[in-house]
């Protein structure tokens, strides 16, 4: 059971170009809001038309342009949870769910009898959309959607909409619920903590584009590509001009560093994330900086310093480290300048 | 009194609306679907709210003449629109449509496309989203649309004049027995008849106020759990 896309479309000046493969498990689609995710998952479910490529799942062909295959989107079998989930107001719980079984009247009642117990929704079947919760909303929309029984399901930033105290609990609700499902399962969101909690496989999509598809932790750990990085959550990023093979300058922090891997052509940015920078009371060693404080914000349990390179240059952009409240209050009242240290080994080299 | 012009009146008025609303959903349906040539489509669709209804009637008249190609297609079967009481079913139809096609087509318009396209992912079939999923979730519209209809057919005057005629008994409706009774001078039953019309509008918008009121409570009642 798997995906495979390779479309293209066209849209004013933005220009969807997306190709990836999606095997049974949970692939994400990571990327700013604008970026073509929730196009994409429109051309899947045949909703949107691609102008031309493929859309293959198991083995089906849902979508073609050479061939002049364009299913409907009632043939697909594709599970789409909206972000605002689309029930039906005039329908009540059971009957929104069972709206989608096509099978006989009694193994119709039989399976919506199933989902709500699965979805935790006994006690609300006779209850309409707007009597309901929005997590309560969400798990109706997935048991209708299952109800249907999809071959894929995409959920389009599901979580985004619910409210932050009662988030995490939700959302473990929902993918425990999600567990029985034997098919492809993509989540779309910009949201880097939900991608990396839930997935198995990042599809990075930046600009109408898939930068890069990989493992998550591999994507996390080492990002190639300066979208993935962003996306990431890397809030330290400089261009850079190569100098020797294992040496470069940062150019917007004014900074020679050295690598630990060879340094390519294609290398065009150096990043490191604000809490692998490290405090050092030493001069002499390598990656090291000598800052100034700019600005210290409070956060709950640490407190983000940004920097700056006190010998470099006015307009050199800052440096956000993240810091435990403990450190922080032990550096801050020393006499002695404060110095970072980039450590090669925690250095991103991005293209 | 003679009674005819009420009964013409409500005769054509539901005929009328009858006809509008069956045409007037689908119109609005299809002008919201559509893509291409939606502004001229809805230009012909509304025009008969715009223009004068004698110009209305004229080209209805010129459409449904005894010469004309439909005219004398219909008289074939035995069917004359011109100076029957067909003719101010047809007249009142025309004039009142737009009423009912721009209410419902905001409507559509307002209402949720995703609730459609997570209908089509789930496998609906195209009628039964939009008898199942669309018409209920418009029903206010449609019958604020159809009332709205039923008062202008109720009202109409110019169109039916020239298309129908003033034939008392025939196609003499209430608005066409207060011009005439005016006329001839005769203000009893002119003031009569204009009673009786204002009676029944406002009764027609009293019931739709009190049927809105319902809905509402219904409504609020739903939302509180």
């Amino acid at each position: 059971m798997s995906l495979y896309v390779n479309i293209k479309k066209v849209m004013g000046n933005f220009t969807l170009e997306v190709e990836f493969s999606a095997n049974n498990e949970i692939t994400a689609l990571l990327g700013a809001s604008g970026c073509g995710k929730s196009m994409t998952l429109k051309c899947i479910a045949g909703i949107e038309t691609p102008d031309e490529g493929t859309i293959v799942l198991d083995g089906r062909v849902l979508f073609d342009s050479e061939q002049k295959i364009n299913l409907s989107p009632q043939k697909r079998k594709v599970g789409y949870l909206f972000q605002n989930y689309a029930l039906f107001p005039n329908m009540t719980v059971e009957e929104n769910i069972g709206i989608g079984v096509i099978s006989g009247k009694h193994e119709r009642k039989e399976a919506v009898e199933e989902k709500i117990k699965i979805f935790y929704l006994e006690g609300l079947e006779k209850k309409r959309p707007h009597q309901l919760s929005g997590g309560q909303q969400q798990r109706v929309a997935l048991a209708r959607i299952m109800a249907s029984e999809p071959d894929i399901i995409m959920l389009d930033e599901p979580f985004c909409a619910l409210d932050s105290y009662l988030k995490w609990q939700l959302e473990q609700k929902i993918m425990d619920s999600l567990s029985g499902f034997q098919g492809t399962v993509l989540l779309v969101s910009h949201n880097r903590n939900e991608v990396y909690r839930f997935s198995k496989t990042v599809a990075v999509i930046s600009d109408g584009r898939v930068e890069t598809v990989s493992e998550k932790k591999s994507l996390f750990a080492a990002p190639k590509k300066l979208s993935a990085a962003l996306l990431t959550g890397c809030k330290n990023i400089s261009r850079v001009e190569k100098l020797a093979e294992h040496t470069l300058r940062a150019v917007d922090w004014d900074l020679e560093l050295h690598t630990e891997k060879g340094l390519s052509d294609e290398i065009k940015y150096v990043g490191i994330r604000a809490h692998y920078l490290k405090y050092t009371e030493r001069e002499d060693l390598h990656n090291v900086m000598t800052c100034e404080v700019a600005k210290v914000i409070e956060n709950p349990f640490s407190y983000i310093i940004m920097l700056k390179n006190k010998s470099g240059k006015d307009d050199n952009s800052q440096i956000r480290w993240e810091i435990d409240k403990d450190l922080w209050r032990d550096i801050s009242v020393k006499d002695s300048p404060i110095r970072i240290i980039f450590k090669e080994e925690d250095l991103l080299l991005l293209e | 009194m003679d009674l005819s012009p009420l009964y013409v009146s409500l005769k054509v008025a539901f005929s009328a609306t009858a006809v509008t609303v069956l045409f007037g959903i689908p119109a609005g349906w299809y002008v919201f679907k559509i893509k291409r040539f939606k502004g001229l489509i809805d230009g012909v669709f509304t025009l008969p709210m715009v223009l004068p209804p004698t110009v209305v009637g004229f080209f209805l008249l010129t459409i449904f003449g005894r010469n004309s190609l439909i005219g004398s297609f219909l008289l074939r079967f035995d069917i004359s629109v011109v100076f029957t009481w067909i003719g101010a079913v047809v007249a009142s139809t025309v004039v009142a449509f737009p009423l009912m096609y721009r209410t419902v087509r905001g409507a559509f318009e307002q209402f949720d496309i995703n609730m459609i396209y997570a209908a089509r992912t789930l496998g609906i079939a195209e009628f039964k989203i939009f008898y199942k999923v669309v018409i209920p979730n418009v029903l206010p519209s449609i019958v604020a649309g159809t009332v709205l209809s039923f008062a202008r057919a109720l009202g109409e005057f110019g169109a039916t004049m020239m298309l129908a005629g003033n034939i008392p008994g025939k196609t003499q409706t209430i608005a066409l027995s207060i011009y005439t009774a005016v006329q001839a001078g005769d203000k009893a039953k002119a003031y009569n008849w204009v009673l009786i019309i204002c009676t029944m509008s406002f009764t027609s918008m009293i019931l739709i106020n009190f049927w809105n009121r319902a809905q509402e409570k219904r409504t609020a009642k739903r939302g509180d759990i």
